[in-house]
């Protein structure tokens, strides 16, 4: 499995369309930040944040997005971008019965493979929330605290996860289709769906569910559905736990303002912000094993002719 | 001599298709075994059955003593399988793509660097290993594929196709290649091919399967006689001069069965040896003889003989 795994990863660190996503990447989160950056120093004497870095990161001024969607955005990208062609890519170029007349288990083929491709992304997310740090630094003139530099790293992982999941889906659709062309327009069309669409219909549902939001409590059923049902993408997942964790949330949904009446203004700390998001991590996890599952079963039951 | 590749009463099934039926085959030891058959007969799903690709439905194989459905691994390790049209990563160099498939095996690099070497220079490709394979012509990959088989130091070679869209040159380059290690290497060889010919210069003995089923297996002398039920005489005359009522002398002749005019001669198919005949005939008539050659069965004829009868 490692031979597999270093000549995967070797692969993907040199091929072109990896060069050009991480370009991109790098040039959009540079912009992010620099854009928010200048925008926190012009306000910093009026109003100091208390978490200047998180601010960094999810700061809309100046850009479209901020730099969190940003790689929620791109994030599905770089997954399916090096999943699509994992298992279709080696049918097409005709090695995978090569390969496989190889002494070697046939999982380890389709884990070297997910392996090396997760350990990408690790290092790309790594890297490129590393290069913001630094540049945050510059601008902001002074080093992230220690609860910023954990929320950081768990979003990271969180950010692993995610885009794991694209990965996982996209393996999977590279083994069902096995043209790479179909492979890659399947997965670009359920992560358009599920990022778009799946919030639209879960609003839509839960209208039906709950036909006449005149109560405030009404209203606040009718949206908890919603989330519940849009819970199913993990783009929402992902947006929670950025709201959660970098934006410190207080809480997801909405609230009475009964509820909420006397709550300090203070931000979570980062236990109790954990513990908000533990099911969306969870779930995320969920999700990237039952698709690697299937992809798994699958393939070792796949008969292989070409 | 021991049989390296045995299987009895081995069977496939998609669905209602039965794509191997019944199939025993036998390769013995250092032998060069040619498979032959027309597409779709069930080739390559047997060869897929005895590397472990593929499962049988019913029926065993046994390939270098291990059960392929079972131990596949023991099997892998010990067979080099080229594929029909083999693909290589072709933005890697010919010495990566080997490289890659060497450590599969779990070989050393140092080892493995050390056998690419030599066995890039035998397949004559000494000078082209740094380039991407993208660059290579057919040939070339194919070569290539060879060496790849041969780089786990095989007991037994499983080529499927091996001549496959080759030009005449490469073709009989790459059999000649084969046949080669064989006898260096005391190589078992298992090839399917279309190439009749040169499947009959190099093959020690051959099987015919139709329709997922053996129908004929052996040498390809003994499968003339099988099929011809009598010993055939084929002659092809050829003069020169005036010709003008040669034709149904020829014919007339005690023991010739049939006659059939060719570009400058006559091809005569005989029931007995009618060459002294027909000297005679030629030199009465005053004609100079330009060739008079013994035409044997032809494995072609045996292939078709049987296709039709399939």
């Amino acid at each position: 499995m490692t031979v597999v795994f270093w000549k995967e990863l070797g692969d993907h660190f040199s091929s072109r369309r990896f060069m050009i996503l991480l370009a991109i990447i790098v040039l959009t989160g540079v912009w992010a930040i620099y854009a928010s950056g200048q925008s926190i120093r012009q306000e910093a004497e009026s109003a100091p944040a208390e978490f200047v870095f998180l601010l960094l990161l999810t700061s809309q001024s100046g850009g479209l997005f901020s730099f969190a969607t940003f790689l929620g955005l791109l994030g599905p990208l770089v997954g399916i971008m090096l999943g699509f062609d994992a298992i279709s890519g080696e049918y097409a170029r005709g090695t995978l019965s090569r390969v496989l007349s190889q002494p070697i288990y046939r999982d380890s083929l389709i884990n070297g493979k997910f392996i090396a491709g997760l350990t990408t992304v690790a290092i790309l997310w790594a890297s490129v929330l590393l290069l913001v740090i630094g540049l945050g630094i510059v601008l902001v003139g002074f080093p992230p605290n220690a609860e910023e530099l954990w929320r950081m790293m768990i979003f990271t992982v969180v950010g692993i996860l995610y885009v794991g999941f694209w990965l996982a889906l996209a393996l999977l659709f590279s083994l069902l289709f096995q043209r790479t062309v179909t492979a890659a327009l399947g997965s670009l069309a359920l992560w358009l769906f599920l990022t778009i669409f799946a919030p639209l219909i879960a609003q839509i549902i839960a209208g039906v569910i709950v036909p006449d939001p005149s109560t405030p409590e009404a209203v606040v059923r009718q949206v908890a559905i919603a989330n519940m049902i849009s819970r199913i993408s993990p783009s929402t997942l992902y947006g929670e736990t950025v709201q959660v964790l970098l934006n410190l949330a207080r809480g997801l949904g909405v609230a009475l303002p009964e509820q909420t009446q006397g709550m300090l203004q203070t931000p979570l700390a980062l236990g109790q912000s954990l513990l908000l998001i533990l099911p969306q991590i969870a779930t995320l996890i969920a999700l990237v094993a039952v698709c690697f599952a299937i992809s798994y079963i699958k393939f070792m039951r796949t008969e292989i002719r070409a | 001599m021991s049989a390296v590749v045995e299987t009895s009463r081995l069977t496939k099934r998609y669905r209602d298709l039965v794509a191997v039926n019944d199939l025993n085959l036998k390769v013995e030891e250092g032998e060069i075994f040619g498979f032959l058959g027309p597409n779709g007969a069930g080739k390559t799903t047997t060869i897929l059955m005895l590397l472990g690709l593929s499962e049988p439905a019913s029926g065993q194989a046994k390939v270098c003593g291990f059960d392929p459905t079972h131990q596949p691994l023991e099997v892998k390790k010990r067979v080099g399988y080229l594929p029909e049209n083999p693909g290589f990563y072709d933005d890697l160099s010919g010495r990566e793509n080997l490289f890659y498939i060497a450590r599969l095996n779990r070989i050393p690099a140092d080892e493995a660097r050390r056998r690419i070497a030599r066995l890039l220079e035998q397949i004559g490709l000494g000078d082209d290993g740094e380039r991407a394979v993208r660059e290579y012509s057919r040939g070339m990959k194919q070569r290539l594929g060879i060496a790849e088989v041969l780089i786990k130091e095989p007991q037994a070679l499983i080529l499927d196709e091996p001549t496959l869209g080759l030009d005449p040159d490469g073709a009989s380059r790459i059999l000649d290649l084969i046949t080669g290690l064989s006898r260096e290497r005391g190589l078992t060889v298992l090839l399917s091919s279309h190439m009749l010919h040169q499947v009959q210069q190099m093959c020690h003995r051959v099987g015919i399967i139709v329709k997922g089923k053996m129908i004929a297996q052996g040498q390809v002398d003994q499968l003339g006689s099988a099929v011809f039920k009598e010993r055939q005489w084929n002659f092809l005359v050829e003069v020169e001069g005036r010709v003008d009522g040669l034709e149904s002398d020829l014919r007339a002749l005690h023991g010739v069965a049939g006659l059939e005019a060719r570009n400058r001669g006559w091809f005569l198919r005989c029931t007995r040896d009618v060459r002294p005949e027909v000297l005679a005939l030629v030199s009465r008539r005053g004609l100079a003889l330009l060739q008079l050659r013994s035409e044997d069965t032809t494995l072609e004829d045996i292939y078709l003989k049987y296709f039709r009868e399939a």
